[in-house]
C-alpha cells in the first residue's frame, strides 16, 4: 500500500477519524467487487454499510482490515496503518464462517478476543476468565459458559462473537452482518450492545442488510454498490434518490 | 506374562514399543490438528511424498544411517507440502485434487526410485523398501532416541503455541485480524506433521502413515468436547495402539507389526465411534428410539386413532 500523503496529513492532526479510506480498490479475478472507495467515519458513529447483494460490503470491512489483499488505495485507522492500531480494533466475523463443531467451550470463544493483548505464548488466566464472563454477561449469555459451541442455537452462536469482541476493549468495532439469522430477542439484544458501545464513545462499523430497520438501528449509513454512492448521517444520506440510484430499479418498498 | 516382563526386560520388544509409543504420542497430537482442520488426507500426501526423498538421500550418500534417511524424508514431504500450498493458492484447483496430485506424483516418483535402486543389484539397497509399510522389528535404541527428541521438540512446539494453533483452527480469519502470522503458523504446523511422518517411517512405513495421523484424533473427539482434552486423549490412544501393536506381533509369529498397530488404532476408532462418550452413534439411536416411543404414546393418548 502506498504512503498516501493527505491521509498521512490527515493522520498527523490529534482527532483523526478512526477510519479514512481512500481510493480503495479490490478485485478477484480481474473483476473489481470494490471500486476506488473514498470512506471518513467521524468518531463515536454507529454506521451501517448497506447495499444490494455482491455490492462489496464484507469486502470493504476486509480490505480495511487487510484480511483481502487491496489492488490499490490507503487505509487509516486513527490516522495509522492498521498494523499499528490493531488492539484499538475489534472484528465479528461473518457467523458462518467458522466450524461450530470445533471442540472447545464458550468461555474459550470468548477468551480468544484476548489473545492480541495477551501475545505470543502466554495462556489466559483467571482474570482473562473473570472479564471473559462479564462480557458474557453483557450479551445475556453468562450461563453459557461451559457450554460447547455446538449446542448453541443461531442467534446464541452471534451473542458469544460478540462478547469475544467486547472482550478485545477495543475503540472500534467492525461487524459483518451480526444480524443475520437471528431471532428477534438476539437482535434486540445486539443492537442494544452496539448503542451502548456507540454511546461510550466507541465507533462501530457494521454490514447490514435490512433496509427497514436501518435508520432506526444507525446514525451514519454508507450505500454501496461496489463504488460508494453516498456516505453521511442517516437522515440526510438515506433518501429514496439515493437508495434508487444504489440498488438500481430493484427497490420497491419505499413510500 | 511373560510378553509383560518382556516389555520391559527385551531389548527388541522394548524398542519396539517404545518406538511405537513415541510414534502414536506424537501423531495423535499432531493429526488432531489436521482432523479438526479438514486436513486429514494432508497427513496422508506428506507421508507418500517421503519415499522418494528416502530413496535420493541414499542415492546421494550411500548411507543408511537413520538420520540421513529421515532427513531425507523430511525435505520430500516438505517440498509436498509447499507445493501443495502453492497450488491451493495459486491455482483453481481444489485442496483435494492439489493433494491427491503430490500424493501420486511423489509415491510414484518414489516406487519408480526403488525399483532401479533395486535392478542395480547393489546389496546396500535392500531393506529401503521397508520403509512402504515399516519394520519395526529391527528397531534400533539409536532410532528410538532420534524419534523421541524429534517428537519431543515437536510437541514443545505444540505446548508453547497452543492458543495460536488453536485459533488458527477454530477461526483463522479472526486470528489474521489479530494481526498473527497466520501463513507461517499454517506452515509451522503442517511442518509439524511432516515431523510426526518421519518419526513414523520406521514402525509403520509411509503407506500406512496417514492411519496413525487420522485415527487417534478421530477417535478422540468421540470422547470429549475440549481440545486440551482431545490432544492428550488422542495422544494416549497413539501410544496404546503402538505398544498393543508391538506386544501382539512379538507374540504372534511372523506378523508385521506397523499393521498390527493400525488394526489397534482401528479398533479403537470403531469402539469410539459407538460408545463415545461425548458423541457415540449408540447413544444417538437409544435416544432417538426412545423419543420416537415417546412420541407415538403421546399420539396415541392424545387421538385414539392410530392407524
Amino acid at each position: 500500500m502506498t504512503n498516501g500523503g493527505t491521509a498521512t496529513a490527515a493522520g498527523a492532526t490529534a482527532a483523526a477519524a478512526p477510519v479514512s479510506v481512500r481510493d480503495l480498490t479490490v478485485a478477484y479475478d480481474e473483476k473489481p467487487v470494490l471500486w476506488d472507495a473514498d470512506l471518513d467515519i467521524p468518531a463515536g458513529s454507529l454506521a451501517a454499510i448497506i447495499g444490494p447483494n455482491g455490492a462489496g460490503k464484507s469486502t470493504l470491512i476486509k480490505a480495511i482490515l487487510g484480511l483481502v489483499p487491496a489492488a490499490a488505495g490507503t487505509v487509516r485507522l486513527f490516522g495509522e496503518p492498521y498494523e499499528r492500531v490493531r488492539k484499538s480494533v475489534g472484528y465479528v466475523p461473518q457467523r458462518g464462517s467458522v466450524d461450530w463443531d470445533f471442540p472447545t467451550s464458550v468461555l474459550d470463544v470468548v477468551m480468544m478476543g484476548m489473545y492480541g493483548r495477551l501475545g505470543w505464548v502466554r495462556r489466559p488466566g483467571k482474570s482473562e476468565r473473570e472479564r471473559a464472563r462479564e462480557c458474557l454477561r453483557e450479551v445475556g449469555m453468562e450461563d453459557f459458559a461451559a457450554r460447547q459451541i455446538s449446542q448453541l442455537s443461531g442467534g446464541q452462536q452471534q451473542r458469544v462473537f460478540l462478547a469475544r469482541a467486547l472482550a478485545q476493549e477495543a475503540r472500534m468495532y467492525f461487524m459483518d452482518e451480526p444480524f443475520a439469522g437471528v431471532d428477534a430477542t438476539t437482535e434486540r439484544a445486539i443492537i442494544g450492545i452496539l448503542q451502548r458501545l456507540r454511546d461510550d464513545g466507541k465507533t462501530v462499523l457494521v454490514v447490514h442488510h435490512d433496509l427497514q430497520t436501518a435508520p432506526e438501528y444507525f446514525d451514519w449509513v454508507v450505500l454501496l454498490n461496489v463504488r460508494i454512492m453516498a456516505s453521511g448521517p442517516m437522515e440526510a444520506t438515506f433518501t429514496p434518490d439515493n437508495l434508487q440510484r444504489t440498488y438500481g430499479g430493484k427497490i420497491a418498498f419505499l413510500k | 506374562m511373560n510378553v509383560l516382563r518382556d516389555l520391559f526386560l527385551d531389548y527388541t520388544l522394548r524398542n519396539i514399543a517404545l518406538g511405537a509409543a513415541v510414534l502414536g504420542l506424537v501423531s495423535g497430537v499432531l493429526g488432531s490438528f489436521a482432523v479438526l482442520r479438514r486436513q486429514g488426507l494432508m497427513g496422508d500426501a506428506l507421508s507418500h511424498a517421503a519415499l522418494p526423498g528416502i530413496c535420493l538421500a541414499y542415492l546421494l550418500t550411500g548411507s543408511k544411517a537413520p538420520l540421513v534417511l529421515m532427513l531425507g524424508a523430511a525435505a520430500a514431504g516438505w517440498l509436498g507440502m509447499v507445493l501443495i500450498l502453492r497450488i491451493v493458492r495459486h491455482t483453481r484447483i481444489d485442496p483435494n485434487s492439489a493433494l491427491g496430485i503430490v500424493l501420486t506424483v511423489f509415491f510414484g516418483f518414489g516406487v519408480v526410485l526403488l525399483t532401479v535402486l533395486q535392478k542395480r543389484n547393489d546389496a546396500g539397497q535392500a531393506g529401503l523398501d521397508k520403509f512402504l509399510f515399516g519394520q519395526a522389528a529391527a528397531m534400533t535404541q539409536e532410532q528410538v532416541a532420534t524419534m523421541a527428541v524429534l517428537g519431543g521438540a515437536a510437541l514443545l512446539v505444540v505446548a508453547l503455541l497452543y492458543k495460536e494453533f488453536k485459533l488458527l483452527a477454530f477461526d483463522p480469519e479472526f486470528a489474521r485480524s489479530l494481526a498473527l502470522p497466520t501463513r507461517s503458523l499454517d506452515l509451522l504446523l503442517t511442518s509439524l506433521l511432516v515431523v510426526a511422518v518421519v518419526i513414523g517411517l520406521n514402525t509403520v512405513g509411509v503407506v500406512l502413515m496417514s492411519a496413525m495421523l487420522v485415527a487417534p484424533g478421530a477417535a478422540a473427539r468421540q470422547w470429549t468436547d475440549s481440545l486440551s482434552k482431545m490432544l492428550a486423549l488422542a495422544g494416549a490412544f497413539g501410544a496404546a495402539s503402538g505398544i498393543a501393536g508391538a506386544v501382539l506381533s512379538v507374540t504372534a509369529e511372523r506378523i508385521p507389526t506397523g499393521p498390527v498397530i493400525i488394526l489397534c488404532v482401528t479398533l479403537i476408532v470403531i469402539v469410539s465411534l459407538l460408545f463415545g462418550s461425548a458423541r457415540g452413534l449408540v447413544w444417538e439411536w437409544l435416544r432417538q428410539a426412545r423419543h420416537r416411543r415417546e412420541m407415538r404414546a403421546a399420539m396415541a393418548a392424545e387421538g385414539g386413532t392410530t392407524p
